[in-house]
């Protein structure tokens, strides 16, 4: 068996388990169903059953409204993504998909800021706690995201790397702009005892400017230290940066870098500023002095801000392929055997690494939701990434991890709609997933089934079709509205159950004798071939509607065509045979001759077929009712011969 | 375009939006709305502010995002809304009860009003059926349903003043009233029904449909001013014009949407404007302001489209009084059509305009308002 990265978490359910019950249990798409029960290993009866069961959810972050913003944003973003890399592969391609990573961290940041607000107003400690642990999930999450999107998205070589790095730590490590607030809120803020941690804190992350803007308040306020700050800004003035438009040459920055580097290391030899320990420090700093540096770890917080500061002082051209050993070093540096390295931490040592799938790896693991992994993974897909990096799984893994994701989106009732996109770009199992989740979404109103098919119809889910179409059908059946169990199964083509419908419309009119809901059956149009006998049923009001409006040749040949087309059911025949007497009653002769003689065949044929097929004793019982019938249409239909043998005759004269 | 809008995600997929009506007196532009979600496990009607009271620059205003003000459970899904007056608004709920709720502005409350229970069921399985449609007019209240059934009711009454049972054998979706005594009904067999309530029995006055086809129907409205001119949208996602004083047939048919028509608006004080949204995600504006005499035909918006018109040669005696949407050349057509969300992806359910102001809800669980429609 595979080696298990982790032991999976104990997750206790109060209630479940106890007095040595067996745990039977269930999953669903999202969710584990678990109930107690007694496995006996003989006989079947079974013991007290335990009236509770449980419904255990994986994911708990699907049902924070916070986060649906999350997951209704990031789609439409995924959406776009997809959609602009069937369109254009090639030139800007990377402009647009840092643009994209930048979407997705900004969406990253308005739930934080949400989370954040809701987090302050709520009173209830147990809320508190849950919001403040999910801020620093999102945290991580975006934390560790725009590393990704500065090692993997932008691939910046050496030089812009590291500019990139301090952006990243500037927007991450914020304890210095708390202190610089404090420091200047006081009345003397030279005086205040974090003044140098401002100085230096600023130096740390490379903002020089800022730093020169707090010594210029201490050069203004005394007198005596007034030449030694002047020399110290002249430092950090001339400190050489590389600047993103990429002017200069990598050498020619160095050379430069080395210079000042001298000037600075001069300057503490000749002991400039050994009246003032703070500038001291803060020069220490500038020749990347990595003990003193490390001492002021209380402004950093993070090794990784130690890091970077290490890196700008000492390596400002650091190249990508070097960064992880000075990652592991600076951890190792920072931590320095006091603590164990969290999972953060594994994680960004990872990136620093370049090694994809372990940041993949350990971020399954540490959150519960799939969504920062999928959108991550994808996005780096699209990168290219994965093949550039031996990884060739890459495209199996966004799969994978999006189906999942997808999955759990449709284990919610309302998000299930924001599946469906996921699912059309997994080329390889997307399709399957989606059928069978489809045929799962339950269907309430006519609406939302209406909103389902057309999530079929666009895919071509032919068979999702007709189930969604049958179940609607059946729905209204049962709530016996015939008229919309026609239109949908006439929608799902579905022959058989509209024959079954049809049929209880005749049922209906043959019990009241009148037909119910006409609006339907007069508008059924060319949709009346789907079936037999939904033809009959159209064509028999057509009957009825003619008699009506006193067409009553036309009525006359559609009812024996119906017979001798064999379209009406036979058990019908003797309905259709009544329905004539009257047109046979009527003054002028309606039926000719020779319609008359297929009229009679019809009602011989159907008298046999009942010989054959009843027993003697059943026709006895019968008799009564039905001959008086049959001997008045037999009457009629003689005198109609006659009187159309004596007309037809009397024409041809 | 959608820079025109704000959007706030809300966390619920919305069924409808309305603007709540101004006072005639009043030249206020309307800034309160209300939207009502579907499919959630619970769903909500929410009142909304779009402008910042305290908001200086009209810059700002419009890009203010919309507060809630308010909001109450609903049982069910909100299948239909339409403000009663001022401050009560009536939804129609997939449960089938038909709600009327207060809104009190003095502390920014909602509560039950008025509550028709099982307006809608089913009579042969006594289950309970959407209502799927509402239309009011104070104090007269429509409802219709999957059941079939049309329901009238009266704001101060519990009872329910008419039932027309067995009104239509299939669901029907939308509901409009022609006049103060006539509705119009639209249902899932591509019917146009034509109801007058004084009349006595289950029949309707008149039956419309698009001969040969069977597309159902889901949104209708009527026009402002000349009330015999009525749009209709349907599942194809197609625009028709009825005239129902003439024939039976649609006078005009465009091709519009990919996808269901959920919705389709006449401007209220400006007619010659149209708007309607659909399952494709798309809203759309259609003028047909322009000169007529121009006989150019400008594509707007990012979406391709083509028109087919069967229209019934019409010939208006009154020209000048004419109804643009009847009177349209199809062979110089002079509408101009603009998709105004065209990066929205899942459907737009609803719409509601009112002056420069529109509002829409999505699927995506997004509210989109914009207070300067025209500009």
């Amino acid at each position: 068996m595979e080696e298990l990265d982790v032991d999976p978490a104990e997750t206790p359910i109060p209630g479940l388990g106890q007095q040595n019950r067996h745990i039977g249990f269930s999953w669903g798409p999202g969710d584990l169903l678990l109930y107690e029960t007694l496995y006996q290993k003989q006989g079947s009866e079974t013991a007290a059953r335990c009236p509770f069961m449980y419904l255990v959810r994986s994911d708990e972050d699907i049902y924070s409204p916070v986060l649906r913003k999350l997951f209704n944003e990031s789609h439409s973003i995924f959406v776009g993504l997809q959609k602009s890399a069937e369109e254009n592969a090639g030139k800007s391609r990377k402009a647009q998909l840092v643009q994209v990573s930048r979407n997705y961290r900004s969406v990253l940041r308005a739930c934080m800021e949400e989370m954040h607000a809701l987090s302050e107003s709520t009173r209830e400690p147990s809320q508190n706690t849950k919001y403040i642990s999910q801020i620093s999930i999102l945290s991580a999450m975006e934390l560790s995201w725009n590393l990704c999107e500065i090692l993997f998205i932008e691939s910046a070589p050496a030089g812009p790397l590291l500019i990139l790095l301090l952006d990243w730590v500037r927007l991450h490590v914020c304890e210095v702009d708390n202190i610089v607030q404090d420091v200047l809120r006081s009345e003397r803020p030279t005086e205040h005892e974090k003044f140098w941690d401002g100085v230096t804190g600023y130096v740390l992350q490379g903002r020089m400017n800022e730093a020169r803007q707090l010594l210029a308040k201490e050069a203004s306020s005394s007198v005596s230290a007034r030449s030694m700050c002047r020399v110290l800004d002249d430092l950090l003035k001339k400190m050489p940066m590389l600047n993103t438009a990429g002017t200069q040459t990598l050498t020619e920055f160095e050379l430069k870098w080395q210079h000042w580097r001298e000037e600075c290391e001069r300057h503490l030899q000749n002991g400039t500023f050994s009246s003032n320990p703070h500038m001291e420090v803060v020069c220490r700093v500038l020749v990347g002095d990595e003990e003193v540096i490390l001492e002021k770890r209380d402004l950093m917080t993070t090794w990784y801000h130690f890091l970077v500061s290490r890196l700008l002082f000492k390596h400002p051209t650091v190249k990508p392929t070097e960064l992880h050993f000075y990652a592991q070093s600076s951890l190792d540096m920072f931590l320095a055997g006091n603590s164990s390295p969290e999972p953060l931490d594994n994680i960004l040592l990872a990136a620093f690494e370049f090694d994809i799938h372990q940041v993949i790896k350990e971020f399954s693991i540490v959150s519960s939701n799939w969504w920062f992994v999928a959108h991550l993974t994808d996005l780096l897909d699209h990168c290219q990434l994965f093949q550039a990096h031996n990884l060739y799984f890459g495209a199996n893994m966004r799969e994978f991890l999006l189906l999942d994701y997808a999955s759990g989106l449709f284990s919610h009732h309302s998000l299930w709609q924001l599946g469906v996109d996921y699912f059309d770009y997994c080329p390889n199992l997307g399709h399957v997933y989606l059928e069978l989740h489809m045929e799962r979404v339950p269907l309430n109103t006519e609406k939302k089934a209406l909103k389902a098919l057309r999530i079929c119809e666009k895919r071509q889910m032919t068979e999702q079709v007709r189930s969604i179409c049958k179940t609607m059908a059946m729905q209204s059946l049962c709530n016996g509205r015939l008229g919309s169990a026609l239109s949908w199964s006439i929608r799902a083509k579905d022959a058989a159950f509209a024959t079954l419908i049809s049929d209880r419309f005749l049922k209906e009119y043959s019990e009241r004798g009148n037909f119910t809901d006409l609006d339907l059956i007069d508008n059924l149009g060319s949709a009346m071939l789907l079936s037999d006998r939904l033809t009959f049923l159209g064509k028999y009001r057509e009957f009825h509607r003619m008699y009506s409006q006193e067409q009553f040749s036309e009525a006359a040949s559609l009812l024996l065509s119906l017979m001798t087309a064999r379209i009406a059911p036979c058990s019908f025949w003797l309905t259709l045979l009544l329905d004539a007497l009257p047109l046979l009653e009527q003054k002028q002769v309606i039926f000719s001759a020779e319609q008359t003689y297929e009229l009679m065949r019809c009602l011989e044929d159907r008298m046999a077929a009942k010989l054959d097929s009843t027993s003697p004793d059943e026709i006895q019982k019968q008799d009564s009712v039905d001959s008086t019938k049959i001997e008045m249409l037999r009457l009629a239909l003689a005198r109609n011969l006659a009187r159309a043998i004596v007309t037809e005759g009397a024409l041809q004269e | 375009m959608d820079d025109k809008f704000a959007a706030k995600f809300v966390s619920h997929k919305i069924s409808r939006t309305r603007w709540r009506p101004v006072s005639a007196s009043s030249l206020q532009q309307p800034d309160v709305f209300a939207t009502g979600s579907w499919d959630n496990e619970e769903n909500k009607v929410c009142v909304w502010a779009t402008s910042d009271f305290g908001a200086i620059s009209l810059e700002e205003e419009y890009q203010g995002d919309p507060k809630q003000l308010c909001d109450i459970r609903h049982i069910g899904d909100v299948m239909d809304m339409q403000f009663l007056d001022q401050e009560r608004i009536v939804t129609a709920s997939s449960t089938g009860t038909v709600t009327i709720f207060r809104h009190h502005e003095n502390n920014q409350t909602l509560s039950v009003n008025q509550k028709w229970e099982q307006a809608h069921y089913h009579v042969g399985s006594n289950m309970r059926a959407p209502c799927t449609g509402i239309v009011c007019s104070s104090p007269e209240i429509v409802s219709v349903g999957e059941d079939g059934r049309i329901n009238c009711f009266r704001a101060e009454s519990r009872d329910v003043v008419r039932t027309i049972d067995d009104a239509d054998s299939s669901t029907m979706h939308g509901v409009t009233f022609l006049r103060t005594t006539e509705i119009l009904t639209v249902n899932s067999v591509g019917q146009l029904k034509l109801w007058d309530l004084r009349k006595q029995g289950n029949d309707p006055t008149q039956i419309f449909s698009v001969t040969g086809e069977r597309v159902p129907l889901h949104c209708v409205d009527r026009h402002p001013n000349q009330q015999h001119v009525v749009a209709t949208g349907g599942q194809d996602g197609m625009l028709c014009i009825w005239d129902v004083r003439h024939g039976k047939m649609p006078m005009s048919l465009l091709n519009a949407h990919k996808a269901e028509m959920w919705e389709v608006h006449f401007h209220p004080s400006n007619p010659d404007h149209l708007f309607t949204c659909s399952e494709d995600g798309s809203l759309w504006h259609w003028d047909a302001s322009a000169d007529t005499e121009k006989p150019t035909f400008i594509i707007g918006g990012r979406s391709t489209f083509n028109i087919s018109r069967s229209s019934i040669a019409h010939t208006n005696a009154n020209q000048s009084l004419a109804c643009v949407w009847l009177s349209t050349d199809p062979t110089k057509g002079h509408l101009e059509i603009t998709n105004l969300l065209p990066s929205s992806t899942l459907s737009v359910n609803s719409l509601d305009v009112l002056g420069q102001n529109l509002v829409c809800g999505t699927d995506a669980e997004a509210i989109y308002v914009t207070r300067r429609l025209f500009s």
